[in-house]
């Protein structure tokens, strides 16, 4: 009888001429115990589960900030491992409360796919790679080469648009998953691999001799990476940006996951002492407690040790367009006042 | 379960209308149920503002696609970049069908050989690959097949024009050329003069009883006059040969190492299942009807022909019916090696605009209409065999 | 008429056979029958020759046991050690490894299941309620209860993962199935035509169709409120797309019942349903079962599938220990295992249902 029950009351919904939205993620979060985040199957660096299972990498630990924000508990993560298509719907179906999974802030996603992004995290663009004694050394001279790409992303798109632009003729080998079309570039079906610069860099470090392969200068799209959560749900959608905003504040204000404790008691600056809640209560006024900041510092640390942690040691990437606006990058987080 | 039917008993006729009665509200359950899942639908797509209906597949694509029987750039719409991948499907699926159904049976008669090394050779092939997930003799196919060919530069050149490497096998190109037109016209009243003095043949054969060749006294003819117009009109068809240059060959016709990967893991997966109904079919041809043929002087040929087969054929072909629809179905697993096909374009379409159900729609309507032929030409097929119940 | 005499002239005397029962007289029968025969075993001889010795040699003599990659890469062989260290990877995926005694538990729960049923101690309704203890293992997988932890089913991988898929797809789509064959023999009109249409569309797509359907689609059916995991979401859709295969096998079984049986039945005073339940369907399973065994088989070797949806099952994690950078360029080895593994599964549930083939439908299973 529940579903004749549901059925009258969709059908006084549809009448009514009123569409119900999503609202309450934060409410499901805290009743839940538990954040159910959307990263993806294996991207090194971004999100990958190491062998005893635990998810590394920048985006999870977007998740676990979030997680440390809302909960107080930065290992109340459900990660829920998410192929490429299903990123976006997965998120806007509300299989997942949040998607941080290397995903490119389009205005397409944005307006027509159910999604809403929050802020940026990570500043890419597509690159190609190519084996060093091709003897390339611009992505303009890639003509009439084989290039082995991913579907389902907007790779493709970009791909081609830079052929035509540019005036080439590229073929594309489209494969399912990562890591057949890498697979395939290492076995020299395709002369070239292109996906965002950052997972070149990743690959390249997973292959037998790195030095043998070239990432050529040319970045072909922009590519910022940001989380997202289902659209209409604006107060979810304040506290996932306020997370990420915070994690770029904090290194802006050096404050560490070492210090983060003596800060809070300690600091004199005012701008430290309204993020960390000594003064004021910035975590209420998106509906988070007033610690919350320090929570997510204590578990993670700021966006610069997330950055370190996940994608310097371990890749070797420079921090380039991710630096702070104070060193020439792009990252500028919004005044937490 | 009390509405339960035991065949078509007939009842009283308040019976019939407490069926009729049942049968309406089953009828409209699953209706409701149906009209609450397409509105749920609806509610959903219009809260995450995704937009329904087929208007995308007029829109420009902008998807690469490495493999295309017919001319592809990335400005064509999305609904000819799906073209292309149905295309796709059923080439490669044709082919399949071909080859695996002369692999499976040349299997299936080796598994009941009397030279033991044979028949076990061919069991065990059979056990092998029937008991493997055909996506692993996928991937297993295709890292084998990449991993044994060279790179374009260092291309095995099998003869004139024609490479193999890492790229896939380049061929010339057949081009018509002048006079073709022609030729194609002789070589149709060839073939009609063949046909003519085959079915010629037989009816003399039944009019007489003398036999004459009429098969391949048919080809000899069709052989002759084609060759002759051939010579006679200049020879009309030229090639285009394949050149590398710069990173590729160019020119030519290209058969992709993806392609070949799915074609021959289809083959030897499908042609393991085939055999097995061959063989089964064989052994239920009863050995006493052999022997009396054989004990008649009629020779193993005939025996063949005309015994063992169009017996072997009855319980084979149902089967085989089943087995060509699982290999269309099968092909779909192209996704996972990066071969274009209906499955793979679909696919990337879905994870551009988010419109599957429209394109899961198109998939179904597309497989459920070849399978739909495929058992239309086979029951044809197997109602030639059946024997006439008298 | 015309008399005649016919005269019979024996036959000139035949040489004796040859020996037909040492290992002489066996190769020249079955190997070297006629000059055709002949032909065909040294052309088969020649090929095997060329590349068997060369794969022994790589599978075993030269293959490395112990050590770590640079010791396989001297050795030039296979290198099992990687395969040794992947091993809990490739079985359990990530479950946590403090808690790997679970599945290990269950794995051997498993195999005794297994190794009982076939060796036919136990029939008939014993063994269904053996069987009916997996559910006891399924909880001690998920936790949760007893004060066990709970493992979230997002870390489930591996060759658990398949088997799992597979089990519980079995165990849910042969009712399923037989409900839909039944729908389909002998529903009313309306049903008839309903069970058809889902078998027909069902069996009409490829698997993974519905796997999309299935991780990408089916919420947007659902309302929001109700939320299923992608896992869960996913063998549904194994389960649905395996019932209608089930319920096309299950009826060549109802269609082998005499009608005869259910005429006695009927004329006895038995009800319809119960006449189904107890007289029908008991015998056309038993007829079915090698084929159903033949299913099972394919619905295993369909898990497979669920690596394009994105879950980590065993060909999924063998693909991931392939491209560990730790151990580069033993993709064969991974392969092979797999193969190996998926091998003895399927072929010794095909010589079980090939058993019960030879015990014939009428024997008491």
């Amino acid at each position: 009888m529940r579903s004749s029950a549901k059925f009258a009351a969709m059908t006084a919904v549809m009448l009514a001429g009123t569409s119900p939205t999503l609202a309450g993620t934060l409410e499901d979060v805290r009743a839940a115990g538990e954040l159910a985040c959307g990263v993806s199957e294996g991207v090194p660096g971004f999100s990958n589960a190491n062998s005893e299972g635990i998810w590394e990498g920048l985006d999870a630990d977007v998740c676990r900030a979030v997680a440390a924000a809302v909960l107080g508990d930065a290992g109340a993560v459900r990660f829920v491992p998410l192929a490429s298509k299903q990123k976006v719907l997965a998120v806007s179906s509300g299989q997942v409360d949040l998607t941080s999974r290397t995903t490119t802030w389009t205005m397409k996603r944005d307006g027509a796919e159910g999604v809403d992004f929050t802020a940026v995290v990570y500043y890419d663009g597509q690159g190609f790679m190519i084996s060093a004694d091709a003897g390339i050394s611009s992505a303009t001279e890639l003509n009439d080469v084989t290039v082995c790409l991913t579907t389902g992303t907007t790779t493709e798109l970009n791909m081609t648009d830079f052929a035509r632009a540019n005036n080439l003729t590229m073929e594309a080998v489209v494969f399912e998953g990562k890591r057949e079309a890498v697979e395939a570039y290492a076995s020299g079906r395709c002369d070239a691999l292109t996906t965002d610069s950052s997972q070149l860099a990743a690959f390249r470090t997973g292959f037998a001799d790195p030095s043998a392969h070239v990432i050529l200068p040319e970045v072909i799209s922009k590519e910022p990476l940001a989380p997202l959560v289902a659209h209409g749900d604006n107060q979810w959608k304040d506290v996932v940006t306020w997370v990420v905003y915070g994690l770029i504040e904090a290194e802006e204000l050096g404050v560490t996951q070492a210090n983060v404790a003596d800060m809070a008691a300690n600091s004199g600056n005012p701008s430290i002492q309204r993020m960390l809640g000594s003064s004021g209560d910035t975590g209420g006024l998106v509906g988070l407690g007033s610690t919350w900041m320090v929570d997510v510092l204590s578990a993670v640390g700021n966006y610069g040790e997330i950055y370190e942690r996940n994608l310097t040691a371990t890749l070797g990437l420079e921090r380039g367009l991710n630096a702070q606006w104070t060193a020439g990058g792009l990252l500028y987080a919004m005044p937490i006042r | 379960m009390k509405n339960t039917y035991i065949g078509s008993r007939p009842g009283l006729l308040a019976k019939k209308l407490v069926s009729l009665l049942l049968q309406g509200m089953v009828l409209a359950a699953v209706l409701g149920v149906a009209y609450i899942l397409f509105a749920t639908t609806q509610e959903n797509l219009e809260i995450r503002g995704i937009e329904s209906g087929f208007a995308f597949l007029w829109r420009e694509a902008g998807l690469p696609i490495g493999d295309s029987l017919i001319e592809y750039d990335p400005s064509r719409s999305y609904g000819y970049a799906f073209l292309v991948g149905v295309l796709n499907t059923l080439l490669v699926s044709a082919l399949a069908i071909v080859f695996a159904t002369i692999l499976g049976v040349m299997v299936g008669v080796a598994r009941v050989s009397n030279n033991w090394l044979l028949a076990k050779c061919a069991a065990i092939y059979v056990e092998t690959l029937r008991n493997l997930p055909l996506l692993l003799t996928l991937f297993f196919v295709y890292s084998v097949v990449l991993a044994s060919l060279p790179h374009p530069r260092e291309a095995i050149v099998l003869a004139e024009g024609y490479f193999l490497s890492k790229r896939g096998v380049y061929l010339p190109r057949p081009v018509a050329e002048e006079g073709f037109g022609i030729f194609v016209a002789a070589v149709c009243i060839a073939l009609l003069l063949a046909v003519i003095f085959w079915r010629w043949a037989g009816a003399y054969k039944r009019r007489t009883g003398t036999s004459v060749p009429g098969f391949w006294g048919g080809l000899a003819i069709f052989g002759t006059l084609a060759t002759l117009a051939y010579l006679a009109s200049n020879s009309p068809i030229g090639s285009e040969l394949p050149v590398y240059k710069g990173f590729n060959f160019k020119g030519g016709l290209a058969l992709k190492p993806e392609f070949a990967a799915l074609l021959i893991g289809l083959i030897l997966y499908t042609a393991a299942f085939i055999g097995e109904n061959v063989r089964s079919g064989i052994q239920s041809v009863q050995a006493g009807q052999i022997e009396a043929a054989n004990a008649l002087g009629v020779s193993r040929g005939v025996v063949t022909r005309l015994v063992l087969l169009p017996q072997a054929l009855r319980v084979t072909i149902p089967a085989t019916t089943n087995d060509y629809a699982s290999l269309v179905k099968n092909s779909s697993l192209a996704v996972a090696i990066g071969y274009p096909d209906m499955v793979s374009i679909g696919g990337t379409i879905i994870g551009q605009n988010g419109q599957a159900i429209e394109i899961i729609a198109m998939w179904m309507a597309v497989y459920l209409t070849i399978n739909l032929i495929i058992s239309l030409v086979m029951n044809v097929l197997n109602a030639r065999v059946q024997v006439v119940e008298r | 008429m015309q008399s005649r005499t016919v005269t019979f002239h024996a036959s000139p005397p035949r040489p004796a056979p040859v020996n037909q029962t040492n290992a002489i007289g066996w190769m020249r029968r079955n190997l070297f029958g006629g000059w055709k025969d002949t032909a065909i075993t040294l052309v088969l001889l020649a090929i095997l020759l060329s590349f068997v010795p060369d794969l022994i040699q790589w599978l075993f003599l030269n293959a490395t046991y112990q050590g770590d990659d640079d010791v396989c890469r001297q050795n030039g062989g296979a290198c099992w050690p990687f395969i040794i260290e992947k091993f809990q990877v490739l079985m359990i995926g990530v479950y946590p490894q403090d808690l790997s005694w679970r599945p290990a538990v269950s794995a051997l729960a498993l195999m005794g299941l297994a190794a009982l049923t076939y060796s036919g101690r136990i029939r008939g309704v014993t063994l269904i309620a053996a069987w009916a203890i997996l559910p006891i293992f399924a909880l001690i997988m998920i936790g949760g209860a007893f004060g066990m932890q709970k493992v979230d089913q997002s870390v489930w991988g591996g060759l658990m993962l398949s088997i799992m898929l597979a089990l519980v797809g079995v165990i849910v789509s042969i009712p399923l199935g037989v409900l839909l064959a039944l729908g389909r023999h002998y529903g009313s009109p309306t049903v008839k035509v309903l069970c058809v249409t889902f078998i027909e569309l069902l069996r009409g797509v490829p698997l993974i169709t519905i796997l999309f359907m299935a991780s990408v689609m089916m919420p947007l059916f659902l309302p929001p409120e109700l939320v299923i995991n992608n896992l869960l979401r996913i063998q549904i859709g194994m389960i649905l797309f395996s019932s209608a295969y089930m319920a096309e096998v299950v009826r060549g079984g109802l269609q082998a019942i005499p009608k005869g049986q259910t005429e006695a039945s009927l004329s006895l005073g038995v009800t319809p349903a119960r006449t189904i339940a107890f007289v029908v369907v008991p015998q056309a399973l038993r007829h079915v079962l090698p084929p159903l065994i033949g299913r099972c088989i394919a619905l295993f070797k369909d898990t497979s599938l669920v690596i394009i949806v994105g879950l980590l099952d065993f060909l999924g994690m063998v693909k991931g220990a392939a491209l560990d950078t730790d151990w580069l360029g033993f993709q064969a080895e991974a392969y092979v295992f797999a193969a190996f593994v998926y091998w003895l599964i399927c072929y010794s549930l095909s010589l079980y249902g090939r058993r019960l083939e030879q015990r014939g439908p009428s024997a008491h299973t």
